[in-house]
């Protein structure tokens, strides 16, 4: 009997792309999100016009796809009410939004594990103490922190991250102690040190393993969630402040042209619903796909 | 019972405790006050005269006693920006929230349980597609562009309502819809996956096979069922919501409400109001969540102190 | 096998016990305590099974967790060829852990439920960094072949096996490191009676080809019988009688592993004249028990003393251990 020398690995990730290509709707939602990120991120190449450059004669023009001036790029989403293109806005604007979404939700999610394994592994004093901080805040008005954070340090992308980062870690605590709460006592944690491995080698190789999917859909989610926060806030001006400018800044700018000129308003709204939607969908798609019950054959 | 509820009581006590001191380290030990309220071109002369008035001249420990006495009387001092005592501007501003925050909430409840149901009844059908898109925009899209976007189509191309203020009902409408929406899709997304677990339960094929007929299965049987996790849910929102989550839209409609109040207060940098806020909203918040809890006992007859 | 030889001792207890604590938070302390094992002595020989039976929730699992040191004792030692598991250093622990390992009741639970089954089988291997790579695999390989199983399942996820493969999946993984000891809890009990067969001839054929001392933990008496050369009978935690196999089915001591045996079905309706012990009452709580002996509530023969002063296990004939102070002799023959 000869032993076949199957690739596995290579087997398990050519299933996985192709179940992925089954479900359309993560599918298009990640390509929308990729979409956005390289965009975002390489913002002065895709922009047509400079973010900040005004022209005060071409004040509110709607989307047009014909240019203004001949040899000029056109105004596919319109101008502001300072002739600035607002297409190219939004470009640049994305930066902050997920700037903050992204950042917000990694931070909280390493220190929430962290905190959350040690306190569901080890239980205990450790357990106690982290879980009354955890009800505590669970019980506070965030909204409100957060805007005392703004007040203090002053409006601004810093102090929304720091505002944010205050409590975004206690869902990934919750989370990460309730899954390795129910690991803890398992056979397979037992089987693990009846072989000799160490603590560190349970916790990294199979308690993590295990959990992963489910923080990852928090930490997609969470994302989602820290990109609406982060519009809220901007709206009312008290994220980043002009001539730097974001999603939920670009609405709050343009909110009182409403009456004429709604394309102000109406693209970014639009971007950051797309962009929220896309990630639960992607969050979504990740729980059923990587929930240990239900690895289909 | 008894001892549950006296449990919970003494643990909210030493929440709004936790966050009084938290909101103390805030503003007094992360930032100063002095800084942010003078402009940078202020003398030491106008500093020092300002650090006295706000007696925050007092080392930290005696601050901290004095602000932790203040909050045990219910003794906010007087709004910097308002001029009256700080509870007073509280209540004056929080009514209008309140009635607005609840009808929303309702409304949500009258529009997302149909919602839920009908998408559950026939899972993967057009109409159950339909629901899930909507329901997912309504959680999804920022709530003050909803607000704006339906201010344009209903107030100013169609007229039916009006842009903004307070007072009649044709304010009430819009702002009342866009506040629903992030509830309504929320409630929809939990009565249909609710609905589905319960449609498949043994309980609902046994009633089936006993000739149950699908309507009474569906609002006698399962809606009860679901009420606790959508109840849950609601009070969740709603809770948000009364926290300020109304904010932005209530500065798209002007409504003179409490997220009104509180973008004020940053703005006037007034910080005895914003401590006073903080406290009404942390008492505000464990009262609702005390009241979900003991609602569970009232939905579900397998929970029992 | 059923000879009794003076062997070479590979683990023994002494003295071990082990209380749960129920009850109490951070701050007060427990109210009382699950005496799960309470005070035992056992010698294993080498290259022999000891089984262990006794009802469920009488300890024997506990046991079988303490002598491979995955639970944290309360008092006693327990000895693994001459030394003292529970002052190993790190260096020592990392041997006993290649010497000794654990068969799961349910093997499924124990994987982690995202690897491979080569993946699986092969992790002891890696931890003790005793091979990698192509190495790794062809000891996995073997590894399955020696389980009677087809090496190709290594790419497959464990959710894939019947339960008697897995089965055979949990006893590759307890022998990968070529273990001296094998503590196999119960590892029948979930299985089809179809498979059965199957495992337990597997657990005999791995004892003679690697040299294997087992502590069989079970509550079917037929089968310890058929693979153990000592049987231990425990009724909460404590162990009322220890003999090789053929002498205790034949001499039963105490009146609980009378009852215990002879609660086997009897097969044949030719004998159902056989007079049997039928065992009444619940079993008592282990929760602080009372003085005395543990049986003596259900016991018939029970006498005043029994109820006052507890019996210590003592050795009445040569080998052939009891903890009992009525003068009982159970020879009845039992199929």
């Amino acid at each position: 009997m000869h032993v076949e020398n199957r690739p596995v690995e290579k087997k398990k990730r050519t299933t996985l792309w192709l179940r992925f290509r089954k479900n359309k709707g993560a599918l298009v939602s990640m390509i929308v999100l990729l979409i956005i990120l390289i965009t975002t991120i390489f913002a002065p190449f895709f922009s047509t016009y400079d973010p900040g450059k005004t022209n005060l004669r071409g004040r509110l023009s709607p989307p047009s796809l014909a240019p203004m001036t001949e040899g000029a790029a056109p105004h596919i989403l319109g101008t502001d009410q300072q002739g600035r293109d607002v297409y190219s806005r939004l470009v640049h604007g994305s930066r902050v939004t997920l700037n903050v979404g992204i950042t917000v939700a990694t931070f909280g999610a390493i220190i929430g594990i962290i905190l959350g394994l040690l306190a569901g592994y080890f239980g205990g004093w450790t357990d106690m103490i982290i879980m009354r901080i955890v009800d505590i805040w669970a019980s506070s008005p965030i909204f409100l922190i957060s805007l005392t954070f703004v007040m203090v340090l002053g409006p601004g992308e810093r102090s929304l991250i720091i505002a944010f980062l205050f409590n975004s870690w206690t869902l990934f605590c919750r989370m990460a102690r309730s899954q390795a709460m129910a690991i803890r006592n398992s056979d397979m944690v037992e089987s693990g040190r009846a072989i000799g491995a160490g603590t560190g080698r349970i916790l990294g190789r199979h308690i993590m393993t295990n959990i992963i999917s489910p923080l990852i859909t928090t930490y997609v989610m969470e994302i989602a969630h820290y990109i609406n926060a982060e519009a809220n806030l901007s709206f009312l001006g008290f994220g980043v402040q002009p001539p730097a400018t974001s999603w939920g800044l670009l609405i709050g700018e343009g909110r009182t042209y409403i009456t004429s000129a709604w394309w102000i308003v109406l693209f970014p709204g639009l971007m950051i619903g797309i962009t929220v939607l896309c990630l639960n969908l992607v969050g979504n798609w990740v729980r059923e796909e990587f929930d240990p019950l239900s690895i289909k054959q | 019972m008894g001892k549950y509820i006296l449990q919970r009581l003494a643990f909210t006590v030493v929440v709004i405790f936790c966050i009084s001191i938290m909101v103390f380290v805030i503003t007094h030990v992360v930032g100063n006050p002095v800084d942010i309220m003078l402009p940078l071109t202020a003398t030491e002369q106008q500093r020092i005269e300002l650090t006295q008035r706000l007696g925050l001249d007092q080392p930290l420990h005696v601050q901290l006693i004095t602000y932790l006495k203040d909050l045990a009387r219910l003794n906010f001092g007087v709004s910097w920006w308002q001029r009256v005592a700080c509870e007073e501007v509280i209540m004056k501003f929080i009514i209008p929230t309140a009635f607005l925050v609840t009808l929303s909430c309702l409304f949500a409840l009258i529009i997302g349980v149909p919602l839920g149901i009908i998408s559950a009844y026939r899972p993967g059908s057009l109409l159950d597609r339909t629901i899930t898109i909507l329901s997912l925009s309504g959680v999804c899209l920022p709530p003050f562009w909803i607000g704006l976007m339906l201010m344009l189509v209903f107030a100013v191309n169609l007229g039916w309502f009006y842009t903004s203020g307070f007072g009649a009902w044709k304010h009430l409408i819009l702002p009342m819809i866009t506040l629903a929406c992030n509830p309504a899709g929320h409630v929809a997304q939990i009565v249909r996956f609710e609905m589905l677990q319960q449609l498949n339960s043994l309980y609902a094929i046994t009633a089936r096979a006993k000739g149950v007929s699908e309507v009474t299965l569906l609002f006698k049987h399962c809606l009860k069922n679901i009420m606790v996790p959508t109840v849950t849910m609601l009070g969740v929102d709603y809770v948000a919501l009364m926290a300020g989550g109304s904010a932005t839209v209530e500065v798209v409609f002007g409504w003179p409400g409490f997220g009104n109040l509180i973008t004020g207060t940053i703005e006037n940098l007034d910080f005895p109001l914003l401590q006073a806020e903080v406290f009404f909203v942390a008492v505000f918040v464990c009262i609702i969540n005390l009241l979900i809890d003991f609602m569970y006992t009232a939905f579900d007859p397998r929970i029992r102190f | 096998m059923s000879k009794v030889t003076k062997n070479h001792i590979l683990l023994s207890l002494r003295g071990l016990k082990k209380y749960f604590p129920i009850g109490g938070g951070l701050l007060t302390k427990a109210k009382s305590h699950v005496h799960a094992v309470d005070g035992v002595n056992l010698d294993i020989y080498e290259k022999q099974t000891l089984g262990l039976v006794g009802e469920s929730g009488c300890g024997k699992t506990t046991i079988g967790r303490l002598s491979l040191k995955l639970l944290p004792k309360t008092a006693g030692e327990v000895y693994f060829n001459g030394r003292n598991i529970f002052k190993f250093t790190k260096e020592e622990e990392q041997k006993f852990r290649e010497q000794a390992q654990l068969i799961f009741q349910d093997s499924f639970s124990s994987f982690d439920s995202r690897n491979t089954i080569g993946t699986i089988i092969g992790e002891p291997l890696a931890v003790h960094k005793i091979a990698k790579g192509k190495e790794l695999q062809d000891r996995v390989a073997e590894l399955l072949r020696t389980v009677g199983l087809k090496p190709d399942l290594m790419y497959e996820y464990p959710h894939t096996l019947a339960a008697g493969q897995k089965q055979c999946v949990g006893i590759a993984r307890s022998i990968a490191l070529k273990p001296k000891f094998i503590v196999a809890d119960e590892p029948i009990s979930a299985l089809d009676v179809s498979v059965r067969a199957m495992v337990l001839n597997l657990l005999k054929d791995l004892q003679n080809t690697h040299n294997l001392t087992y502590m069989f933990i079970s509550h079917d008496i037929r089968v310890v019988r058929w693979l153990s050369s000592h049987v231990a009978v425990m009724y909460l935690g404590k162990l009322v009688e220890y003999a090789p196999t053929e002498e205790i089915f034949k001499n039963r001591l105490h009146p609980y592993t009378e009852a215990l045996l002879c609660a086997v079905p009897i097969e044949s309706p030719r004998d159902r004249h056989i007079q049997r012990e039928i065992l009444l009452g619940e079993v008592p709580s282990p929760v602080d028990p009372p003085p005395g002996c543990r049986f003596a509530p259900r016991c018939k023969l029970a006498e005043e003393r029994c109820f006052i002063e507890d019996p210590i296990l003592e050795e009445r004939t040569p080998g052939h251990f009891v903890s009992c102070f009525v003068d009982f002799r159970g020879d009845a023959e039992i199929s």
